[in-house]
């Protein structure tokens, strides 16, 4: 267990390509960090470079009050989960997670206990004979972690790990992974395309977006204050709707066309924003609201989804799934406290 | 819709079946052909090696079985020929054997490490020196005959079993068929490994070695068949009796048609016969492996 001080870590291949730019923060005693991203934000380097895989170009890594800049991966303390599991499938599940202790130096008594015990935690006692192949996805995704846990190293790492898993797997998993990252304790950094897996599992999220840090803070904040047009449409199903928008009296944004919504804001007029909604967070009302044209409405069972269009820009609505939904022209009622601004252009919060 | 498709494919299956059988009939007839043809040879060495060397000089080749496969199993297994006397079949028998396993073996082990080297290493000329390697493809031992055998004589290697193997084992093959199935091993296991604490010996031996075991049995069957047939080579650097190999042997003894002695057909036929069944037995010894690589995707 150990906390990381991440000070201005820069990668550059040799190739000139920046993979990431700076990326400076702190992950504390025992947190879940997750770094999400589209690919190619450098989610994965960062990982790796904190995993030893990847040489840093600038700027230091300490792990536990250490820095670890040159240290090797194997010297590091850490224990790793890859996207493919990356068993070794000619060895049985008991020498799979074994392996890293046998390299220590460990009695051979102490690691049979070691992996027993990691075997009774994630539920593996039967299997522990098997190869790999012979197993399940999800089977091997808990020796991957097991290889991990039997360790007790200062530090987790996940590489997209449940990305190789269905849907419902996936659920279970990542319940699982929490609930087992909560009893250890260890410090975890665990890296996702999928922004539902940054929601449920973080403790705080990094969002990442072509190698710079977009913004770090718990999910309740990146979703409530997304720091950025960037973080508003990526986190977040259906994404935030966007809307181009010019700053107009009495803190009110105006969205063309003679519609006017009241935001709370304090702008020049005349200013040119991004006008950012939740799709959830609208309602239809009868009149006096916004003019919404629904084009198509996606049935999702708990919601609906109406997309159309507000002042000739595409809008998507969710509404619950007792509100009947039609197509055509439809009012919506905005809340000013919903509202979220961006300067335009830059993209960032006003 | 549904109930329309489910009820119309059994009547398209009934015309096919009567087509199917000819099919059958036809595909076996093919292979049947393909084996005799493959296999009459072997026969016809079979049956000479039964019958008496008189008969064969009188009559040629039959298809017809003799009582002289005891006499001639003997003779071709324990007495010996030539001038020194050197040479009877068991001897030989060892001698192929050594230069079959040990060219097997040094050519694995050699491919192995240099592919090894080659494909996780960064060295700077990995490339360069992968094609140079590769190059060695085109200059089998037969185009490099002469200065391999001045090599060979010059460090006095003649009739040695270092002789016979390591020129042979000198080519690219097995180098590169690993160098590309190592390429295939993913990357995440390579790293799951460095996490792990395996150096870079750890890991070959620990990690790599068993991953290739179906390619190494692979290897070792093509490479052994290949080294047990070798002629030219061990005809050039053997020219003591007692390092005779089995194909190198047999030549010998049918040539011996000086005054009033016969050809021994029988026994050459019959040390012919000795001759192949070790590539065979590999060859079946090991198809079970061949087979559990194909279907048992491990990586």
């Amino acid at each position: 267990m150990a906390s990381v001080i991440l000070n201005n870590l820069k990668k550059t291949y040799p190739n000139g390509f920046q993979a990431v730019h700076g990326a400076d923060f702190t992950i504390r005693d025992g947190e879940f960090i997750v770094l999400v991203g589209p690919s190619g934000c450098g989610k994965s380097t960062l990982l790796r470079m904190i995993a030893g895989l990847e040489d840093i170009s600038e700027g230091t890594l300490s792990i536990d009050g250490q820095v670890v800049n040159t240290i090797d991966p194997a010297d590091r303390d850490i224990a790793m989960v890859f996207q493919n599991y990356a068993l070794y499938p000619h060895m049985s599940v008991a020498k799979n997670m074994a392996y890293g202790l046998k390299n220590r130096k460990i009695s051979k008594a102490e690691i049979e206990k070691l992996v027993a015990r990691a075997a009774q935690v994630l539920n593996l006692t039967e299997m522990l004979d098997r190869k790999p192949s012979q197993l399940s996805g999800g089977q091997r995704q808990r020796v991957a972690m097991g290889r991990a846990i039997v360790r007790n190293p200062k530090l987790f790492l996940f590489d997209e790990p449940l990305s190789n898993l269905d849907a419902k797997l996936r659920g279970q998993m990542r319940i699982e992974i929490r609930r087992l990252q909560r009893e250890l304790g260890v410090t975890s950094v665990y890296v996702t395309h999928d922004q539902v897996e940054a929601m449920t599992m973080a403790d705080r999220i990094v969002v990442l977006n072509g190698g710079r840090i977009e913004q770090i803070g718990t999910p309740a904040e990146i979703y409530h204050r997304p720091a950025s047009t960037f973080v508003a449409s990526f986190m977040g199903a259906p994404p935030m709707n966007l809307l181009a928008a010019t700053a107009a009296e009495n803190g009110a944004v105006s969205l063309g066309q003679d519609i006017q919504v009241a935001a709370g804001a304090d702008l020049a007029a005349g200013r040119k924003v991004t006008f950012g909604l939740r799709p959830e967070d609208v309602a239809l009302v009868a009149e006096g609201g916004i003019p919404f044209d629904v084009q198509i409405v996606e049935e999702l069972g708990a919601n609906r989804l109406l997309h159309g269009q507000v002042a000739a820009q595409p809008f998507t609505v969710s509404v619950p799934k007792d509100n009947p939904a039609t197509t055509g022209r439809n009012q919506l009622l905005v809340r000013p406290e919903t509202v979220h601004l961006f300067a335009d252009g830059v993209g960032a919060r006003i | 819709m549904m109930t329309d498709t489910l009820t119309e494919t059994p009547t398209l299956v009934q015309p096919k079946a009567p087509l199917l059988r000819w099919r059958v009939i036809t595909d076996h007839a093919v292979l049947i052909v393909g084996a005799l043809f493959m296999l009459m040879p072997l026969v016809l060495v079979f049956t000479t090696a039964s019958l008496p060397d008189a008969e064969i000089v009188k009559h040629g080749l039959q298809l017809r079985i003799g009582d002289q496969l005891d006499d001639n199993f003997t003779k071709a297994m324990f007495e010996t020929s030539g001038f020194t006397d050197a040479n009877s079949g068991l001897v030989m028998l060892k001698n192929s054997m050594i230069l079959g396993v040990g060219f097997a073996v040094g050519k694995i082990v050699l491919g192995m490490m240099a592919a090894y080297a080659l494909v996780y290493f960064r060295l700077r000329f990995a490339l360069f020196a992968f094609w140079v390697i590769f190059t060695t493809l085109l200059l089998p031992l037969e185009v490099r005959i002469l200065p391999s055998y001045e090599v060979i004589q010059g460090l006095g290697l003649m009739n040695t079993y270092t002789g016979l193997i390591v020129p042979l084992i000198a080519s690219a093959t097995a180098t590169f068929f690993f160098r590309q199935f190592f390429r295939s091993v993913p990357e995440e296991l390579v790293e799951a490994a460095r996490i792990d604490g395996a150096g870079p010996l750890k890991f070959f031996i620990d990690i790599l070695v068993p991953l290739s075991r179906t390619m190494i049995a692979a290897m070792f069957i093509i490479m052994f068949v290949y080294g047990w047939n070798q002629y030219l080579w061990p005809t050039m650097i053997t020219t003591d009796e007692g390092m005779f190999t089995l194909v190198r042997g047999i030549k010998q003894i049918t040539q011996v048609l000086e005054g009033t002695n016969l050809p021994e057909y029988g026994r050459a036929n019959l040390l012919a016969i000795i001759a192949v069944l070790p590539p065979v037995a590999i060859v079946v010894f090991f198809q079970s492996w061949f087979v559990k690589g194909l279907t048992d995707s491990d990586k």
